[in-house]
This record gives C-alpha cells, structure tokens and sequence, in this order.
C-alpha cells in the first residue's frame, strides 16, 4: 500500500534531485569550468589539513565502495559466490565501521580546522557551509545505520534500499521498500538525494575531476596554438569561407 | 632529430642592479589581483640569501625536479605517478604562505578618517590573508641587499653546500643579484606534476602555461617545480605563473620585465632545439656533465641539415633567420659565457644567466691593484674561490672550472675593450688566452656592453595565418558579446567563477573599475595609467609617470572637467 507522500518522498523527490544532479553538472561544466576547482587552503594551514583530509578522503572513498557493493550488488549474486549472510554482514559492518569511523573524524578534524583557522574559515563561502552542514549530516546518519540497523537492530538493507535504490535506475520504483525501512535509513537516504541536488553547485565537483588520467599520459604535455582552433566559439555569422556547417 | 622553436631569455647578472623594476612592473601587470598578493612571477634576490620563497633551494626538503633512479632514469623528486597520486588530498612539500610572506596593505583610511588628536595617526600594516592588523616580518625580498647577513646566510641552501670554505666575515662578504621568472624549461616537472594535464608547452615557442579551464587545483605542480615558480592562486583554487608575457611575444614585443629593465641587462631570442635529445641530455650521470648536455640540445640554426629539419618541422622561414640572430644562441653556444640556473633539477632551464665578475672585479680594485688587468683579473679569478664555488653552485651544479672559464672570457673582454678604448693596439694574446678571437670579443662586447635594443630582442611575431589560435581570440567567450555574461562580473559561485576573460577584456575592466570606484584601496588616479602589456616601449605616452608639481598648473584640462589633479593629491 502506497500513500501520496510515499510516493512524493521515494519517487518524486529521487528523481527531481537526480536530474538537477545531472543537468546542473551539465550546465555548470558547460559555463563554470573556471570555478571547477578543489579550492584548496592548503596554502594557508596543513597541520591540520595533513591529518584530515586524507583522513576524511580515503574513508569517504572506502565507504563509495561500501555503498557500490551494498546498493550496487543485488544480494542473490553474492549469495550465488557462495557468500553467506554472517561473512557479508561481517564484512560490511567491519570494514564500514572502520572507514566511517576515519571519515568522521576525519570530517571533524577538516570542520575544526575551516572554523578556527582565520585565512581558512574567512575564505570560506555560504555555499561551502550549508554543504558540510548537509554532508555531516549524511554522514553521521549513514554511520548510525551502521550502527542501529546492522549491531543494534537488525535490518537486512539488501532486501529494502537497495532493491528500492537500484529500482530508480531500472525504471521500477518501489516506494513501498523505503515506507517500511527504520528511520533512520530514511532520513540518510532523503539526505543523501538532497546533497546530489546540491552537488553541482558546490565545491564537490571536483569529484569528477579525479585525474586517473595521470597514470597513463604522458609527462609533458604539449598544445598547439592551432589546436584551439574552433575550439572556442566563434561568433555566428564569422565561420571562414570553406568552413564545414557546424551547428 | 625533431626541431622545435622556444622562446628563451639569458640576463647578464654584472648589470643587474637589484632595482626590482621587473618585479614591479611584472605585478602591476600580471599579479596586482586579489589572491596572487603574494605572488611575484618575477623577483629579484640578494645572493647569497634564503631566496624566495625561502629555502627554495633545497631540494631535499622541497623534492622539486628531477632525479635518476637506481636504473638511471629520470623521475620526479616527489615521486612517481602513484605516489604523486596518493599524496593528493594533503601535498606533503607545499609551502606554506608563511613561506613566501603573508602579504598585507596599510590602513591607509585611518589617515583621512581620524578623529582630531595629540598624535599624527599611524597608517597599520593590515594582513590581506587574515584582513587583521599584523606585525610584517618578512616579504619577497626582506633580505634585499645583506648579502646574506649572519642570521639569514646560514639558511641558504647553496651557502651551505660550500659553507666549510666560506666564512662570513665582514671583508670577505660578497653579493649579486639573482633575478628570476619561470624557467620555460624543456623538460617541465611542474607539468609533469600535473595530475590533470593542464600545464603544457606551446608547441610554437615553448612557452610553458597553465590551461585555467582544465586546473582542478590539485596543487602538486607547487611541489614539482624546483624553482617554486608556480604559484597557487588561494582565491581562484588555480595555479598561475609567468606567462612569458606571450600577448606581449606574439607581436614581437618583449616582455614587460625585459621591456622595463633599466640595466638592459635582459636578452630574448629563439633557440632550436632537438625535441627527441631533451630526455637524454636530462638524465646524464655526472652532474657536472649536464651543462654541457643541455648545451649540446640546442641545434645550430646556421647549420644547413638544421635549417632543413626545422622547415620539414614547420617551423616558418622568419623563425628560423630569428634564430639565426637570436643573442640567446650567441651567448650560450657561441661565446659559451651564459649557464642554465640549476641545471641540477634536470628541467633544462631555458632562463640562462652569465654570471657576474663584479664581486671579483671589487675584490681586487679594493686592493687598490688595477681591477681590470689581465693579469690580476686571471689570478683573482683563481684565486677568489668563494665566489667563483658560490656561483659554481647555482650555475654548473658545483663544476668550478666552467664558471672560472666564463668569468676569465669576462676578465678578458674587459682588458682587451680597455686597450682600444685608450687606444692603445688591441692585444690579440688576451682573446687567444680565453680561446677567442678579437673580432669575436668585439661582438660579445657589443652585446653585453652596449646592448642595442634591436640586438638584446629578437623576437619574431607569431604568425597570420595562426591566429585564430592566438590566446586572445582562443579565450574568447561566446558569452563575451556586449552586455552578456562573460563580459566581467562575476559567476554565481563567487569571483572565481566563470568563464576566462581574454586578457584585454580583463584589462579594460579593471580599468574601468578603477575609474568608478572610490574605495582605499584603488587610488583614483590610475584611470590614467598606461597598460604596460601593450605599451611598445616607444615614446612616453600621457599618464606613464604620475603628474609632477609642474604639471599640475599648467596641465590642460581634464576630460571630466575636475580641473588639475581633482582633489586626489597626494596620492597614497
């Protein structure tokens, strides 16, 4: 049985922040490639930053995979490897627990230091503060799912969220599994939709620009004048006599 | 062999007079923004000293450059790709901004604001980093012209690599100017740093430059350069550095610091150099082999297979014969008298420097013998090892008897020039004793010593038919019509935002922000001052030197009608 606010809150509300997840990425890559920046104050404090960034980095990037496989991986194939129920659970809570626990301090340690460094907390936008306030958030419910649902209670999320999760991509809503979910894997999960509307107007874009590139480039890049040629928009009406139709 | 042209610069530092015109005039034009306060693409520092930022020097602390690993291939100092990578949520060899100098403005508003007091009021040092009032501490060139000084001399990293030679008594002291912008070297490591792929070399002239669109501020090109000429701008999250004043370049101007030098001490020309030689001539075994490597990449372009090559490469016809006439090529390979900085880091520098026989020539004039004899001059050269093994240090990664060798051609064209302008019979045994000859002595002396501007710039303009791939064109916006969005202003996610504005967009917005505002910090009389990024040099247009007292009456009126000066003297 689905109700209208169900409907609004697992369905709706999904949908509308994944698509200006989506289009504001587009559009903000489109217009804002300049202010598509890490916008690093290492500069101006890395005591702190030395400790807490990669802290809070490697952590948030253990607890991505978390979710891949968690979200990702419907609960039949890992059982069809031959992985029961305890080694899963033991894994997911072990593993998750550890990388949580160096997110959040790591997390901490980045807030401390943005608020109390005076170079850093005065570069520090409106924007920027109302994104940590919504990823802490997330966060901190993300790591009391670990918490209340897997050691304290107990909620098989591989047979809620993530069929309902996995349901948005495919098409085939299930706002039903969210309606029964405990609480507070329904306020993470609200969170977290809210931080994707958020994301492409935010710092967090730097995201996408994870140079795994590096690995394989080689060293020294060089560019040509010429190869910019076109590359920028000319003004309509001043293509060059010969110029193949563009648009 | 594959040729490739690159904009070089050699500065003769016997004429530098630590003047910091280049560094003015290189910040008025390129770093006066607010995030680069700190930033100085060009600087002039006292040697010996701790340099800027300090301690740059020491690789060991900074891991800027290159170095050969166990199987003698070149890798960056900080570490391969995936330790670079690793180590990219906290860079573990940044410098701080205590490093460089927390930079600051006075509080000039307290002058004109203060209430009526006993006391004249005090206009306070104010950090631009913190916006508190701060105590100023150091700066780009705090310590200007103290040859290092007991305290500050100890912390030089290339004092210390000859420090059990050197004591630091007051007679012994000796100092020159060392002024430094980006390396353009060819063999980057700032690039090769560079997780994202945004620095690059411009294939034309070599001009290395960071894409603004494609940093994602990752910062590792801070670390990678050994000369810690990139510089993080804090307010955009980008990196920036010396631009060769390409805008400048690519109409056949030189640069703004060598447009404005008033030692004329600064030459540009092209090199052609072997493209394929660069990673062998940077990973020679024996450091004291590496100026001579990094001699031999650049090609003869009077050679007739390297003219061929260079044509078959596309390299335009004017190019070439600029190279040909390029001082750049005649100091480093032809009278042999200018050296890499640092050829050490394995960049292949592209900023060479001759070094400067002063500190010997007073040496040995304060004796009270004859500073430009020969003789003396040899023997002084010998024997005078600190300088001489200083300059090794900086220049021929310790090699004293190359810098000896340069010093001596030096020592050389001063006695010979002295007899023919005495008019005594030049004596040909002088050349011959540096492995000269006199006519080729006359023309080093013509270089170095009058310097004609036609002869220090050779600077051929790039070329019609490229451009449409001319910087200023390339960064145009299509949003960049009148009145449109990319026409200044900022972005919705703060000034940082945004597409790029082309430079002369740029120029005339600041202008006119400068006509219209009335705030502290921008005097109301630059409205009138001259764009030095597109002054030729030539003549001495309105508004280049503030009004003097005799101006100010007899000026003809202004075109906004305030009459002479408008209230605004004194300036600030």
């Amino acid at each position: 049985m689905t109700t209208t606010p169900d409907l609004v809150l697992w369905v709706v509300v999904p949908y509308a922040c994944l698509a200006v997840f989506a289009v504001g990425h587009f559009w903000r890559y489109r217009y804002d490639k300049f202010g598509w920046t890490t916008l690093s104050s290492q500069l101006y404090e890395s005591r702190l930053l030395r400790w807490g960034s990669p802290l809070f980095h490697f952590g948030i990037l253990a607890v991505f995979l978390g979710h891949v496989m968690g979200l990702g991986i419907p609960k039949r194939w890992t059982e069809a490897i031959g992985v029961s129920q305890a080694l899963y659970h033991f894994t997911a809570v072990g593993i998750g627990a550890v990388a949580g626990f160096c997110t959040v301090v790591g997390m901490a340690i980045l807030i401390y230091r943005r608020r109390t460094v005076g170079p850093v907390f005065s570069a520090t936008t409106r924007m920027d503060k109302f994104m940590y306030l919504v990823l802490a958030v997330v966060i901190l419910l993300g790591l009391s799912n670990t918490v209340a649902g897997n050691i304290i209670g107990h909620y098989d999320y591989r047979e809620g969220v993530s069929v309902w999760f996995r349901g948005i991509f495919r098409f085939d809503p299930h706002p039903e599994l969210m309606a029964q979910a405990p609480l507070t894997f329904q306020a993470h999960g609200l969170a977290a939709f809210l931080l994707f509307a958020l994301w492409p107007f935010t710092r967090l874009v730097h995201v996408f620009s994870a140079p795994v590139g590096y690995l394989w480039r080689p060293y020294i890049v060089y560019r040509s004048r010429e190869d910019r040629l076109g590359g920028g928009a000319r003004r309509r009406g001043w293509d060059r006599v010969g110029e193949r139709y563009r648009r | 062999m594959r040729v490739m042209a690159q904009m070089a610069m050699v500065m003769n530092l016997d004429k530098c007079i630590g003047c910091h015109t280049c560094s003015v005039t290189c910040k008025q034009t390129w770093t006066n923004r607010s995030g680069m306060e700190y930033a100085w693409f060009n600087n002039v520092e006292t040697r010996p000293g701790q340099g800027y930022p300090r301690t740059y020097e020491d690789q060991e602390r900074w891991r800027g450059g290159w170095k050969l690993d166990k199987r003698g291939r070149i890798t960056l100092k900080a570490g391969g790709r995936l330790k670079n990578l690793a180590t990219i949520f906290s860079s573990p060899k940044m410098p701080s901004i205590q490093d460089y100098y927390e930079p600051w403005t006075y509080d000039y508003e307290t002058l004109t604001n203060a209430p009526l007091q006993e006391h004249t009021p005090v206009a306070r040092p104010k950090s631009l980093i913190t916006g508190e009032a701060m105590a100023i501490s150091w700066s780009a060139n705090w310590d200007d012209d103290l040859a290092g000084g007991p305290e500050l001399a100890p912390s030089d990293p290339v004092l210390q690599k000859v420090s059990d030679k050197v004591k630091l008594e007051f007679e012994q002291t000796f100092m020159f100017y060392l002024p430094r912008i980006c390396e353009h070297c060819l063999n980057p490591s700032c690039a090769a740093s560079c997780p994202s792929g945004a620095i690059y070399k411009r294939s034309e002239d070599g001009i290395v430059l960071v894409d603004q669109d494609a940093c994602r501020g990752w910062r590792k090109c801070v670390t990678g350069c050994p000369y810690k000429k990139i510089y993080f701008n804090h307010r955009t999250g980008k990196a920036e550095k010396c631009t060769f004043c390409f805008p400048r370049v690519e109409v056949g101007l030189p640069t703004v610091c060598a447009e404005t030098c008033v030692g004329r001490l600064r030459y540009i020309g092209l090199v052609l150099y072997d493209a394929d030689a660069v990673l062998e001539a940077a990973s020679v075994e024996d450091e004291h082999d590496l100026v001579d490597a990094q001699r031999r990449v650049l090609l003869d372009p009077h050679d007739p297979g390297v003219v061929r090559e260079a044509e078959g490469a596309g390299i335009p016809r004017d190019w070439i014969q600029a190279a040909q006439r390029s001082p750049v090529w005649s100091l480093i390979n032809r009278y042999e008298v200018a050296l890499p900085l640092h050829p050490e880091y394995r960049t292949l520098p592209m900023v060479w420097y001759i070094p400067p026989l002063s500190p010997v020539v007073d040496v040995v004039s304060g004796t009270g013998e004859d500073g430009e004899d020969r003789g003396n001059l040899f023997a002084a050269i010998e024997h005078l090892r600190i300088p001489v093994e200083y300059l090794a240090e900086l220049f021929t990664a310790g090699d004293t008897a190359r810098v000896a060798a340069v010093l001596k051609r030096l020592a050389a064209m001063r006695s010979y020039m002295r007899d023919i302008n005495l008019g005594r019979d030049p004596d040909d045994s002088i050349p011959a004793a540096v492995g000269m000859e006199g006519e080729q002595v006359y023309d080093m002396y013509r270089l170095l010593a009058l310097a004609r501007y036609e002869e220090r710039y050779v600077i051929p303009p790039a070329h019609a038919e490229q451009a449409h791939g001319l910087e200023e064109l390339a960064t145009e916006c299509s949003l960049d019509y009148e009145g449109g969005p990319g026409m200044g202003g900022w972005g919705p996610f703060g000034e940082g935002s945004g597409g790029t504005a082309s430079v002369a967009v740029e120029n005339f917005h600041a202008l006119k922000q400068r006509q219209t505002t009335d705030t502290l910090a921008e005097p109301t009389d630059k409205d009138k001052r001259v764009n030095l990024l597109n002054w030729d040099g030539k003549g001495r247009p309105e508004g280049l030197f503030p009004p003097g007292p005799g101006d100010a009456r007899g000026a003809p009126e202004r075109r906004d009608g305030t009459g002479p000066d408008g209230g605004t003297d004194p300036k600030p």
